[in-house]
């Protein structure tokens, strides 16, 4: 049997990997060839043109705004929402107060009930949640704005999404909201495989709320923390800026490109300028920028892994 | 629950999925074949269609056996009024087998087919997926409907289809030079919309010069009304009434340069002063509270409901928001307000142009049939049929008897009455998109109106804009002739 062993294996991998190769790599080496022409996207004819696309993006003003949003979202998004998050799952599953002739390790009051209510906003499509939220917004009619009269601030009535200074935070906010739920649960999911010996221990040595947090639930769940900041940061890079920043900004984008993201921008230049060849160029930018994500929060987070 | 019942089905079960694996593969396997067909390769061509012969009823020699492949956006306008013009055109050519859809997604539809060389004959190339129009006429991927406009309109042969036209419809076609590669079937007036039901409750009437629109707007604000708001998160809505104002006040030839990019052209006086005009409006508290984050729904919506006076919009406001319009609104638009007695052009000078842009494929296999079904549509027949459906007004100069007028129609056809001669059809909006939108419209005059700019610095920094886009080799650039 031996010897037929690697011949199986392959035989196993072969399919997967040649889908792998025909519908990841193959387009990602497509892009990385088109991004040297001056293909418009409208037509079947182009030519090479070198490097000129890349010399104009690092020129381009507006790349380098869409590049700092990004790197804003990769770097704020992952640590707002999994500290928020961790803290959360960590209430639900481990902060309850201890009760007497119930279990030693608890979570609040009526955890069981906000674990529900926390992964609500999961459930709805990011589309319709930046809708939502666009409407929240609305300075005019909207639920913040009138919330903020009702309470009798009525000279606190700012412009959100359309104030330069506040636009992007908003659009933030609506990532928080929408991923902070699928994380509480995929944390708690974590912290029921950490045995309750190490709680009970960590409790009979007098340790409170926070040092059981960092010195037990923390290190215990740091894998699932890593691939967590990892899906988060390229969430933030990817498809879910775009959807939030195309559905709700000014322009979108604005105002005055307080809000462009590197994706938006590929798109914009793909399908509304028709200069495809050049929103490659950015999207191998992009694509360098995640790939740099992902190396580096696999390096910083790399630790030694506990076995329990 | 174990049924002789069960066992058969899932015995089809299972036949199905066999079925089932073998169609993917045989799906699959072409599909790859799509993939690799790209952009990269492609772009033979198909089979041009024989042209017929040419007769007085067939002034442009369809082949009467062709197939005809057209493809319309299926947005605002529906697709009734286009399945319509379809039947006319297979009763005069029963013999043709035309192939008819409707779509949202231009562009994911269309670009392949491009990128393969084998478009459809007609394409109503229109909605949030328009493919770039600049971008296919460089790339020589239209035809030149020229024949079509010389060839005798459907209801008067003695008459040329493009005597037959709505001012400006021809120009909107052409980029450089005397080729005509699109043909827009809809006609949008664009102005200042109000309620006059609202105005006469203030008891003014719409003011022409530039005093009496502060006037009203003090009025309006005493009452609690706002006097403007727009769609403040795409500013480019503001151009609409803007753009005819600078016209007004400095004359054609403003617009025009600034349609060239040529340096300085912003840097007019006549520009500064309608952006003094319009950060008055600001400055004075006329602009409804919030408008810089309303969408242009949102701020229909407001000003539908009385906040505001006046709002800078395209025809096509009345089907948008006819759900938030009441009834006794009475719907109205005018051209803009000018400065004062000293504008060039006389108060009315509107902008009105083409949408729902129509093109014929270069590489069509039936040009002469998607050619046909245009001048088919523009018959008085279709367009009246168009107008009645949709509450607009097309691109027919005329069309539009023995039918009834909806408010705001009826007020545009009345606005492009006095307007006569003085219509004005800025090219920028479709010349150079992104500089439009992006950057004047976002990034210039919304700064503006939110107040975030004065409007020294906004002309500074939109003329920058128009440098950088002329400089910019990136993009074509066109020029009035």
């Amino acid at each position: 049997m031996q010897h037929g062993k690697y011949g199986f294996i392959t035989g196993f991998l072969a399919a997967p990997l040649g889908l792998y190769a025909l519908f990841v790599i193959w387009p990602f080496i497509q892009s990385i060839y088109y991004s040297f022409t001056d293909w418009t996207g409208l037509s079947p004819e182009f030519s090479m043109v070198g490097v000129d696309n890349y010399t104009r993006m690092l020129h381009d003003d507006i790349f380098w705004k869409s590049l700092t949003h990004s790197l804003i979202f990769a770097l704020l998004l992952p640590l707002v929402t999994l500290g928020m998050a961790l803290f959360f799952a960590f209430m639900i599953n481990v902060g309850g107060r201890h009760r007497k002739g119930g279990p030693v390790v608890t979570g609040v009051r009526g955890s069981g009930f906000y674990k529900i209510v926390y992964f609500f906003p999961q459930v709805l499509s990011i589309a319709i949640v930046a809708l939502l939220f666009a409407f929240a917004y609305n300075p005019d009619s909207g639920a913040i704005n009138s919330f903020l009269r009702g309470i009798g601030l009525d000279s606190l009535q700012p412009l959100w999404l359309g104030d330069p200074d506040l636009a992007l935070w908003c659009v933030m906010a609506v990532l928080v909201w929408s991923t902070t739920g699928f994380f509480v649960v995929l944390f708690s999911a974590g912290m029921a495989s950490i045995p309750a010996e190490l709680y009970e221990a960590a409790l009979l040595d007098g340790a409170g709320r926070a040092t059981t947090f960092f010195r037990v639930t923390l290190p215990l769940l740091w894998d699932t923390v890593q691939s967590g900041w990892v899906y988060m940061g390229i969430l933030a890079l990817g498809a879910e800026s775009f959807a939030v920043v195309q559905i709700m900004t000014t322009g979108p984008g604005g105002p005055d490109y307080s809000t462009t993201v590197l994706v938006l921008y590929v798109y914009q230049k793909a399908f509304r300028d028709g200069q495809a060849a050049y929103a490659t160029t950015i999207g191998v930018a992009l694509l360098v920028v995640t790939l740099a994500f992902a190396a580096i929060v696999m390096r910083l987070g790399r630790r030694e892994r506990l076995e329990y | 629950m174990g049924s002789t019942g069960q066992h058969g089905s899932e015995g089809v079960g299972r036949r199905d999925l066999i079925k089932r694996t073998a169609a993917l593969g045989l799906v699959a396997a072409p599909g790859m074949g799509l993939l690799s067909a790209c952009a990269s390769s492609g772009g033979d061509g198909q089979d041009k269609a024989k042209a017929g012969k040419k007769t007085e009823k067939n002034p442009l020699g369809v082949n009467d056996t062709a197939k005809l492949d057209f493809v319309l956006f299926d947005g605002g306008f529906g697709k009734e009024y286009a399945e319509d013009a379809v039947k006319l055109y297979e009763k005069a050519f029963p013999k043709a087998q035309v192939k008819f859809s409707a779509t949202q997604k231009i562009q994911s539809t269309l670009q392949p087919r491009f990128n393969q060389g084998n478009p459809p004959d007609l394409i109503d190339n229109s909605g949030a997926e328009q493919m770039d129009m600049g971008v296919l006429v460089g790339k020589k991927q239209l035809a030149d409907l020229t024949p079509l406009l010389d060839a005798p309109s459907y209801d008067d042969p003695s008459k040329k289809v493009r005597d037959t036209l709505r001012p400006g419809i021809v120009e909107m076609g052409q980029f450089d030079g005397d080729p005509v590669w699109i043909l827009n079937y809809a006609y949008t007036v664009y102005g200042v919309w109000y309620s006059q039901k609202a105005l006469d409750g203030l008891d003014e009437k719409y003011p022409e010069t530039w005093d009496d629109m502060l006037k009203v707007c003090a009025k309006a604000k005493k009452k609690g009304i706002a006097g403007w708001t727009y769609a403040g998160k795409y500013p480019y809505y503001l151009p609409f009434s803007l753009y005819p104002m600078i016209a007004k006040v400095g004359g054609r030839e403003v617009l025009d340069a600034i349609d060239n990019l040529e340096p300085n052209a912003w840097k007019h006086p006549a520009v500064k002063a309608c952006f003094e005009a319009y950060y008055e409006l600001f400055q004075k508290g006329y602009i409804l509270r919030g408008t810089p984050g309303l969408d242009h729904i949102q701020s229909q919506t407001a000003w539908a409901k009385g906040k505001a006076l006046f709002i800078p919009n395209g025809s096509w406001v009345e089907n948008e928001s006819a759900n938030v319009i009441p009834a006794d609104f009475d719907l109205a638009v005018s051209a803009p307000s000018g400065l004062d007695g000293s504008d060039k052009l006389p108060f009315g000078t509107i902008w009105a142009s083409g949408g729902e842009p129509f093109v014929v494929p270069a590489k069509a296999a039936n040009p002469e049939g998607g050619m046909e079904q245009l001048r088919v549509m523009l018959s008085e027949a279709s367009s009246r049929n168009f107008t009645s459906k949709v509450k607009s007004l097309s691109a027919l100069n005329g069309g539009i008897d023995g039918i009834e007028l909806t408010p705001g129609l009826k007020a545009g056809v009345a606005a492009l009455d006095k307007a006569g001669d003085n219509v004005v059809n800025p090219r920028i909006p479709d010349w150079y998109v992104q500089l439009e939108k992006e950057k004047i419209g976002v990034g210039g005059l919304g700064e503006m109106m939110a107040g975030r700019l004065t409007p020294a610095e906004t002309v500074k920094k939109i003329q920058g804009f128009a440098d950088e886009a002329a400089k910019d080799t990136s993009i074509k650039h066109y020029k009035h002739r």
